[in-house]
């Protein structure tokens, strides 16, 4: 009589439900994931590495699209419209600056020596004593740059490059020549450094006027041509006429000696870049691949899961849940684990990036994780989740009571 | 006789094997009276556990009229059955089915959820319900860590905690041994008698059927007797 009076005098039940299952749903999702933990320590494990490679690998376009995305377009790059190998006169320089709607004009030449060995690869140019000036993106203290100017075998070099081979100032860098042949030394006169860290300041610039003596002075014996450059920088007044600017520069040199191809500097990269486009379509697809991978491994897991504990979801729709909410708890569940594994993969993607960059001798000298990647790397770990709970949901919502409880856990 | 909570007239239920039907009840005609103790018998096969499924509101019959306190159960739809289910059917299954993740307090509190009852009430009105099941000092168990007696109290505490109108047992007793049997069928028993619980259940065994007041036989789908029980 005790148990009917207490029931009785509690009897009143709402019919209806209400959202009070949030502390449920969480409670339960993180107990079932954890249910076979050495399966799901390997998927979180899976899940992380895939995303950590995502997201690495994402990072390598963008670090080879660098040099490009951070080119300007208010800058134009005019060149030998036969072929980048065959050189402008240097004379040229004049006639482009009176080109209207050009600024400054600056010329550079591609030198290609060896530092020690092929391995140290890095970029030298011989460049016009303004080239600074149409770079503003590369900072070098004027002191730096009058001492730079005052001799002639000086050189000025990025922060990066000094960082990678720990030049420092007044040291005495010694190139071997492959086009232009001979032992070369250039004194350190500066360190320049990048407006901001996506700016590449891996290079090497020395006067063109040292470079152009030694031509002059071996032009009887080789092959090499003085008084040419490979390319003339110029900026433009106005960015939004560069196209114009280009055209009017162009029709110059139409019928001279060497016609010339201008276009902005972005485009100019991006050109390099285009050279390798397969080998970036490559990784890109690698990058999806993987995550379509881990999409696999971890449907696998949530199927098994959900197979599992047939009878656990047909004894709730038994008790009154709704199919529904048994679906909302096989998202939540596989969103769980793929937000753990996911944070994971995220939060060390930074510093795999930085031995990544070191593994690799620095042959990405901006190697940055950017905001957008990590988005993508969410983005990814999100859908996965998501994804891999999309059928065994549908199963669970399907499952018929009588035979889910018949099914033997 | 009193009136009758459950009345099901020429009920009938087939399944599919392959190709084959099967049919499982051929025409029931049943009356339950509330705050009655039934006990389905018959050997394997028979169509007790199909047709405890069919009154539990888990399954729909092909034909015939299927009505719990009045309401015809069989025409409704999915969402509705469950809520339903979840106001008025409290179930106990042979192998408990309690939810291994959770604690026993937990478990019984299970349906609660389905219920307006805030987080303070809930927890109060499991553990009571545990208390009075006799597992007061289980509460934090899981249920890898309680016997199987105490599982099945378990699963009886969350059947009657949202006090519903009907109690279905599907063998409740066939995973026991003797002793926890006796128990549950005492605890079942006290339900019905003291609570006036309406209670249906599915058995094997004979000693299980002196705690109902009546005994209803099937064999090969049709139901063979309806007698009272000399408990």
């Amino acid at each position: 009589m005790r148990l009917y009076i207490w029931i009785k005098a509690n009897s009143y039940l709402t019919k209806h439900p209400t959202s009070r299952f949030h502390v449920f749903i969480l409670r339960t999702s993180l107990k079932n994931a954890f249910r076979h933990k050495v399966r799901t320590m390997l998927t979180i494990l899976g899940l992380a590495i895939a995303i950590l490679a995502y997201g690495l690998l994402q990072t390598v376009i963008t670090a080879w699209y660098s040099k490009a995305t951070s080119a300007s377009t208010a800058r134009l790059v005019t060149r030998n419209a036969t072929s980048l190998i065959f050189d402008l006169p240097v004379f040229f320089k004049e006639q482009i600056k009176g080109v209207e709607g050009v600024d400054k004009v600056a010329f550079a030449q591609w030198f290609g020596g060896v530092y020690k060995k092929p391995q140290n690869f890095f970029p030298q140019f011989a460049v016009s004593k303004n080239y600074l000036d149409v770079y503003p993106d590369f900072e070098l203290n004027e002191s730096d740059r009058i001492s730079w100017n005052n001799e002639k075998r000086g050189a000025i070099v990025g922060r990066q490059l000094a960082d990678r081979f720990s030049f420092e100032k007044e040291d005495i860098i010694q190139l071997k020549g492959t086009l232009y042949p001979g032992n070369w030394e250039f004194i350190v006169k500066g360190i320049y450094e990048g407006s901001d860290e996506s700016k590449v300041t891996d290079r090497m610039f020395f006067h063109w006027d040292y470079l152009n003596a030694h031509v002059e002075s071996m032009s009887k014996t080789t092959i090499l041509e003085p008084n040419t450059v490979g390319v003339f920088i110029s900026t433009v007044q106005d960015a939004d006429y560069a196209a114009d600017v280009s055209m009017r520069i162009d029709d110059v040199f139409k019928n001279s000696i060497a016609p010339s191809y201008t276009e902005t500097e972005q485009a100019f990269q991006l050109g390099f870049v285009a050279m390798s486009d397969q080998i970036i379509e490559a990784i890109r697809t690698v990058s999806y691949v993987i995550v379509v991978i881990i999409l696999a491994v971890m449907a696998n897991t949530m199927a098994m899961s959900v197979r599992e504990r047939t009878q656990e979801f047909a004894t709730m729709k038994a008790l009154g849940f709704k199919p529904n909410f048994l679906g909302f708890l096989v998202f939540s569940e596989s969103i769980f684990i793929a937000m753990i594994g996911g944070g994971i993969g995220i939060m060390i993607t930074h510093p795999s990036a930085y031995l990544f960059q070191m593994a690799t001798d620095n042959i990405f000298p901006v190697f940055l994780v950017s905001n957008k990647t990590i988005g993508l790397q969410f983005f990814c770990a999100c859908s996965v989740g998501i994804l891999a709970a999309f059928i065994p949901a549908i199963n669970v919502y399907r499952i018929n009571v009588v035979d889910g409880l018949r099914t033997v856990n | 006789m009193t009136t009758p909570i459950v009345e099901i007239t020429d009920l009938r239920k087939s399944y599919f094997r392959g190709e084959q039907v099967v049919e499982v009840l051929k025409g029931i005609n049943l009356k339950v009276s509330e705050g009655g103790f039934t006990a389905l018998m018959g050997p394997s096969g028979s169509g007790k556990s199909t047709l405890l499924n069919l009154i539990a509101g888990i399954d729909k019959p092909d034909v015939g009229s299927l009505t719990i306190s009045g309401l015809d159960i069989s025409s409704l739809s999915e969402n509705d059955l469950a809520e339903w289910r979840s106001n008025n059917v409290g179930f106990i299954f042979q192998f408990y089915n309690l939810m291994p993740v959770l604690t026993a307090e937990q478990n019984v509190e299970l349906p609660l959820l389905l219920s307006d009852l805030d987080a303070k009430s809930r927890k109060s009105r499991s553990r009571t319900i545990l208390e009075m099941v006799g597992l007061g000092d289980r509460l934090d168990h899981y249920p890898n860590e309680l016997s199987g007696g105490q599982q099945q109290r378990v699963a009886i505490a969350r059947a009657i905690v949202t006090d519903p109108t009907l109690i279905v047992a599907d063998e409740p007793t066939g995973d026991l041994d003797r002793n926890s049997a006796s128990d549950v069928l005492n605890l079942l028993q006290r339900l019905n008698s003291e609570a006036g619980k309406t209670i249906i259940m599915v058995t094997h065994d004979i000693s299980a059927t002196h705690v109902a007041n009546e005994v209803v036989h099937l064999d090969k789908g049709e139901l063979i007797s309806n007698e009272a029980s000399n408990k």
